[in-house]
């Protein structure tokens, strides 16, 4: 069973609380496709959406996941507010404190700034991506999305490809992958690998072909736009030649394998935009539809061990 | 001022780099030979040996007085049997002219230990224009450095290291490529990359070291690099010892006894400059130590106030205290079987002193009664809140530790005193 007072990361997690996790969202994506009401577990109970860094995707999934079950969501422009003034992480954490939320889902630019957080609050506080630490509703949302197109999350190779070293995604679902034993391989431009990759348990190569081979999961990652431009690859049109995603490449995948992507997508930079629309490859959309159901059941998850 | 004699005591001598049983007389704050005094100090067979002599002491004056004074310095000097610190430049403002390294000559006299002080190198450590080092030496700069601010243009640098040079002022370098480290936190490795956190490889270290000694070996300088911290980095040392450049090297008390592990949960205590290194790393350092490839270890006491640390990793300030846990930090290194005390304090007294042209790390007659009685062995569990520092960023908060500082004098003072738990000053 879940026991976490945080989900901070997949880091702490126990493969059976991932298990328990992705059982629960399963029920909240069926609930959700048939548009069925679900229990408001979460009625009376506020949750606070902190973003030190804007993501409008993110953030309304975390507000739709609330809503639905009927907590009072509010969303907080951190970048607008005190933050500018001057207040630190700690202060403005200690403030919302003593308004008694009962759950603050917290997105901020630096590693380790969501843990810092935790401990200085009462509430259950979720991470909802810190610096190129963790995100992980990001991998559990990736891992019901596997699940659910491969009928299990073991023994399968997964390919996570492009800019590791800047991708908490790729952390995330490292750790998360890692934990239900399957083979992971790295595939990037060397400038794009966090050192030590190689130490991490995983095969680690810069050459598309070689990494997607026979991979039953092909997951591509977002290039930030600031990092296109000469300092770690040389252009946009030679990383789409080498690392971008396309048929051709593609084919070197198993004959089924899905292909993701967290978004938002660079249409022609990581990725071929038809492929991207193929139904029959792509699972980008449903990554977004089980984005909601897990943040649902890692809402409830977290509310259930506040109550004992 | 009345003779003192300390019987009983196991007498450290790091110039001899021996040890022995013995008694130790000090009279009008210098040693004299053995003989009677009216007063007598029982060791009952605890370690004596001479002062710490640390180089590259933060005190927060002028400018930053609420982390560290120069009578609260002293204060955690004494109490971590530390009885002469070097100070460093980087103040605010920085102490680049005769005029405010007078000032903070002047302040000083509030601490309780011995205090010289280092000017930067070149005009608020920009990197632009040297000072006037001429002028500074003659003021009693003990040395010059920019300490963490590495002089990016070489021109300049081989223009100041000439001009040193020829006046045979002592530079002291931070051997960091600017580039390289620019925006890092902690070492690069699998430490930094699953914790997310933006890395430097030792190689940064090792290529401002090399560059140093490049211009060292064509100016001539006299040279001391100020934390050399990575196995990278000591083969251009070795060469540079080899070929007989004027080159010494120090290192931080916290490279030889932590790792890039002990930052954890993003313990922003655990955040220094450079940053902590693998365990490969630290036991080549340490082994670098006991060989004598490297000189000096420092405290690189860097006091943070609270709120500069409560942040999240990469923006918390980086630095630690240290001067009070030099002395039970460095007994790892002797309990640990790397070396004997007699050449820890080689490192710790000795070497600086004799670096820096101060007196010092020595126990022959007529060297100055600058002197520490500790116990080796005493086991303790450091509190932070205990510590004399007004900053308490230390890293061994919790840790369990051992050799305790009993007694310290500087020229003949008593200015700590474990029993009582009185400081002067």
């Amino acid at each position: 069973m879940f026991t976490q007072r945080h989900l901070l990361g997949i880091e702490p997690l126990h493969p059976t609380e991932i298990t328990a996790l992705l059982d629960r969202a399963e029920h909240y994506a069926e609930a959700g496709r048939r548009h069925e009401s679900v229990e408001p577990v979460l009625r009376g109970q506020t949750q606070v959406n902190m973003f030190f860094e804007n993501s409008t995707r993110t953030q309304a999934s975390f507000e739709i996941a609330g809503k639905r079950l009927g907590a009072d969501v509010m969303n907080m422009a951190m970048q607008a507010s005190s933050v500018k003034k001057g207040e630190t992480l700690i202060d403005t954490a200690l403030t919302l404190n003593a308004m008694r939320p009962d759950l603050l889902v917290v997105r901020h630019p630096h590693s380790g700034a969501v843990n810092l957080l935790a401990e200085k609050v009462n509430c259950a506080v979720l991470n909802a991506g810190d610096g190129r630490h963790e995100h992980p509703t990001q991998a559990l949302l990736d891992a019901l999305t596997i699940r659910r197109a491969k009928g299990r999350l073991h023994r399968l190779t997964v390919a996570i490809c492009g800019d590791i070293a800047h991708s908490r995604v790729a952390r995330s679902n490292l750790m998360l992958l890692g934990k239900m034993e399957n083979r992971l391989r790295l595939v990037g431009p060397p400038t794009l690998m966090p050192a030590g990759a190689a130490d991490l348990g995983v095969e680690v190569t810069d050459d598309m072909e070689e990494g997607l081979r026979g991979a039953d999961v092909v997951m591509m990652l977002r290039l930030q736009k600031e990092r296109m431009d000469g300092g770690f690859i040389p252009s946009e049109r030679e990383y789409y030649h080498r690392y971008g995603l396309d048929e051709i490449k593609l084919a070197h995948a198993a004959p089924d394998a899905i292909v993701m992507h967290p978004g938002p997508m660079n249409r022609g930079v990581e990725i071929d935009g038809t492929l991207a629309d193929d139904i029959n490859r792509s699972v980008i959309q449903e990554q977004v539809e089980m984005g909601v159901a897990v943040r649902m059941a890692a809402m409830e998850m977290l509310a259930a061990v506040r109550a004992g | 001022m009345t003779a003192t004699l300390f019987t009983n005591a196991r007498l450290i001598d790091p110039v001899s780099g021996t040890e022995a049983t013995g008694d130790l007389r000090i009279e009008n704050g210098k040693i004299t030979p053995p003989g009677p005094a009216p007063d007598v100090i029982d060791c009952h067979g605890k370690c004596l040996a001479p002062g710490i002599v640390d180089v590259g002491v933060k005190v927060g004056e002028p400018g930053e007085r609420h982390k560290e004074s120069f009578r609260t310095a002293g204060q955690a000097a004494a109490r971590g049997g530390v009885t002469t610190i070097v100070c460093r430049p980087d103040t605010a403002p920085v102490i680049d002219s005769p005029e405010l390294l007078e000032h903070a000559r002047t302040r000083a006299s509030s601490a309780c230990v011995r205090v010289h002080q280092m000017a930067a190198l070149t005009r608020n450590r920009d990197g632009r224009e040297m000072v006037e080092i001429g002028f500074l030496r003659d003021a009693g700069a003990a040395a010059f450095t920019d300490g963490t601010h590495v002089t990016r243009d070489n021109k300049v640098l081989s223009r100041c290291l000439t001009y040193a040079g020829a006046l045979g002022a002592l530079v002291i370098g931070h051997p960091q490529d600017p580039g390289l480290s620019a925006g890092a936190s902690v070492t690069s490795g699998k430490f930094a990359s699953l914790r997310g956190l933006a890395g430097v490889s030792p190689v940064a270290e090792r290529m401002g070291l090399e560059r140093d000694l490049a211009l060292v070996e064509a100016t001539g300088a006299r040279y001391h690099a100020d934390q050399i911290t990575s196995a990278s980095s000591l083969p251009a040392l070795r060469r540079a010892r080899a070929i007989g450049l004027d080159v010494t090297a120090g290192t931080s008390i916290h490279h030889l006894t932590l790792n890039v592990l002990d930052v954890a949960d993003y313990r922003t205590f655990f955040k220094v400059t450079p940053p902590l290194r693998s365990e490969e790393d630290r036991i080549a350092t340490v082994e670098a130590l006991a060989e004598g490839t490297i000189d000096i270890i420092s405290s690189m006491h860097t006091p943070q106030d609270e709120e500069s640390k409560r942040l999240p990793f990469e923006e918390a300030a980086p630095g630690a205290v240290g001067l009070e846990t030099l002395l039970p930090a460095a007994m790892r290194l002797v309990h640990a079987g790397h070396l004997d005390l007699p050449h820890l304090w080689r490192a710790l007294s000795l070497s600086p002193a004799r670096r820096l042209g101060l007196e010092g790390g020595s126990l022959a007659t007529g060297a100055p009664a600058d002197l520490v009685l500790f116990d080796p062995d005493a086991p303790f569990v450091l509190d932070r809140w205990t510590l004399a520092s007004k900053a308490k960023n230390t890293p061994f908060d919790g840790a369990r530790m051992e050799g305790r500082v009993i007694g310290t004098w500087v020229g003949g003072n008593r200015i700590w005193d474990r029993e009582t738990a009185c400081s002067a000053g």
